[in-house]
């Protein structure tokens, strides 16, 4: 944007200029040129080659909930900077930025809501935040949102997208693996499904716990999902990786998801699958 | 001969003048005794301060030691009897993770640990103890016949981390680490487990998410390894030692942020210098733990494990 627009659009009484690159949108797989709008209306995916990009907490909500209704649970509070990391940066500041660019407290929110008539809980890991990467806050979000779905008798369906644990967290990330783990084994005990939607990218950390644990598992057409990181398995192996290496397709086919679902017909799969796993007489 | 770290040179050099000077006295001409015991109390002294105030990427060196034991060698001074038993049912036998079926002190038990391999043809076939999915598979297996039998797990963790390879991720990875995560959190048995050596991410975990963790002194135990975490958070490996630091890897800082339990001593100057040493330790330790979960219930034993995770934050 141009100084004059700026100051053009700083002033509340005129129509704001929008400036040609947040007119449109450039696809990051075809480079196609779409109208901002007509992408944001298409739920972030490319209307020309299909390609699922990241999505934000909000926009995750409103595609799922009925009516655009839902009601956020309260992220839990947790010590933060336990270690008073520092690298080339203070943890602290990374988590100022992350916090002032999302508007949001840690990488996971939960909330209650509707689908097709259906009460669930839904967790939304957020990339945007610091990558979605798992640290206190986001093992004591997965733990509230089960527990919130415990409480109600709900089930839980978890979005999931992290580079993996929080290193700036140290081994305090790393054992959000059993805590996690822990709260879903009382899931299990309260006989109530947990359904994972894997999302680009799932890595790590995360796919070694809750992202693989799931009842049913789902994944978003191209996702990128694995334990180690592309780069550390070529320095590993010396090769270059397989087309389509990680991808959920990938998973799909050796038998690691059940299935693959287009974002558009998300909400009306997940609605099918809680139907057929909620309500049943003889469930444990 | 054993082979010294870089910060050990200082060391090195007075331990070779002291074999020198030996050396030279075996031919009974020379009296060097009075000289030899200086340099060996002076050595002894160097020793004991360097390794009183090593720093977490010294740590990481010794945890990662060549001659440090490993399963093998923790298992022949640990048990009396083992019976190993081998694969997952499903894909293959994993050489970086070995279990079986043991008696530690009359108690039988399922004892089972990564191995790294003590030389080049071993280390080979151990994959330097970075299991792959068919690895936390047979662990899965092992847990559940010992859970089945009434035997408490004992493990022992020493890996740089899960394997990174295409046909691990192919197998899945993941899924088999979360799983083995899994096990160990709803067995109605006891589970010790220790970081003997290297506890590397969460395919250390995989098999430590147990009742009771303990931790050698001189062992490392993190969520990624420092020259990962350096070269992702410093943009370069060369600063393995900063990330150490950050990272809190130590048993010291561990036991304080209550991730583990029990820190074991290890012989001065490390597990290395005398393994028979370090081994019966932690054999002593490994039998406390075991006697002092005895007369819990399987339900007590699940609500231990699952509070004792939850409390963590």
């Amino acid at each position: 944007m141009s100084w004059i627009d700026k100051v053009r659009n700083g002033i509340p009484f005129l129509p704001k200029r929008q400036a040609e690159d947040q007119l449109w949108h450039k696809c990051k797989k075809c480079d196609a040129m779409v109208f901002l709008r007509e992408w944001e209306g298409n739920a972030h995916v490319c209307p020309r080659c299909d390609f699922h990009d990241r999505i934000g907490v909000k926009e995750r909500f409103e595609l799922l909930f009925d009516d655009g209704k839902w009601e956020e649970l309260p992220s839990p509070e947790v010590r933060e900077d336990p270690l008073k990391f520092r690298d080339t940066k203070k943890y602290t500041d990374r988590m100022k930025q992350a916090r002032a660019k999302t508007q949001r407290k840690d990488a996971l929110i939960n909330a209650k809501g509707k689908i097709d008539g259906r009460p669930v809980v839904v967790g939304v890991q957020d990339f945007a935040f610091m990558g979605g990467s798992m640290g206190i806050a986001v093992g004591a979000a997965v733990v509230a949102g089960l527990r919130a779905a415990i409480e109600a008798k709900r089930p839980y369906i978890l979005f999931t997208a992290a580079g993996g644990a929080r290193m700036q967290e140290g081994i305090l990330s790393l054992m959000q693996m059993p805590k996690t783990t822990v709260a879903l084994q009382e899931m299990k005990d309260a006989g109530l499904p947990y359904i994972v939607v894997l999302t680009d990218p799932t890595t790590g950390g995360v796919t070694a716990s809750y992202a693989m644990l799931g009842d049913v598992q789902i994944a978003e057409p191209g996702a990128l999902i694995g334990f180690a990181g592309q780069r550390v398995i070529e320095q590993t192996i010396r090769e270059k990786l397989p087309e389509g290496f990680q991808r959920a397709e990938y998973l799909l086919e050796h038998g690691m998801i059940d299935m693959v679902v287009h974002r558009h017909a998300l909400k009306e799969k997940l609605a099918g699958l809680v139907g057929y796993l909620t309500g049943n007489k003889d469930a444990a | 001969m054993m082979s010294y770290l870089d910060f050990e040179r200082p060391i090195a050099e007075l331990e070779a003048r002291v074999a020198e000077l030996r050396e030279t006295a075996n031919g009974g001409k020379i009296d060097v005794g009075q000289e030899v015991h200086r340099l060996e109390v002076k050595a002894r002294k160097l020793l004991r301060d360097t390794y009183a105030k090593l720093t977490p990427w010294q740590k990481a060196q010794v945890a990662r030691h060549p001659e440090r034991p490993h399963f093998k060698e923790y298992v022949a001074g640990i048990a009396e009897d083992f019976m190993p038993l081998a694969g997952d049912r499903a894909f293959a036998d994993d050489h970086a993770i070995i279990g079986g079926l043991a008696r530690i002190d009359g108690r039988k038990v399922m004892l089972m640990g990564h191995e790294k391999g003590n030389d080049t043809a071993s280390r080979l076939k151990h994959n330097f103890g970075m299991a792959k999915p068919e690895g936390y598979r047979k662990a899965i297996r092992l847990m559940e016949l010992a859970d089945r039998f009434g035997l408490p797990v004992v493990s022992l963790v020493d890996t740089p981390g899960a394997f990174p390879g295409v046909q691990a991720e192919e197998r899945g990875q993941a899924e088999a680490i979360a799983r083995a995560t899994e096990k160990c959190l709803e067995l109605g048995v006891p589970m010790v487990a220790t970081i003997v050596g290297e506890g590397g991410s969460g395919g250390a975990v995989a098999i430590a998410a147990a009742n009771k963790v303990l931790m050698f002194e001189h062992a490392i135990y993190s969520v990624i390894s420092p020259e990962g975490c350096a070269s992702i958070l410093w943009r370069t490996a060369d600063k393995a030692s900063d990330a150490a630091e950050a990272m809190r890897i130590t048993a010291r800082h561990l036991e304080e942020l209550k991730v583990i339990d029990r820190v074991v001593k290890e012989p001065l100057g490390g597990a290395h210098r005398a393994p028979d040493k370090a081994i019966d330790t932690l054999k002593s330790a490994i039998v406390e733990e075991l006697d002092g979960l005895s007369s819990l219930s399987r339900d007590e034993l699940i609500a231990q494990r699952r509070a004792k995770y939850l409390a963590i934050s």
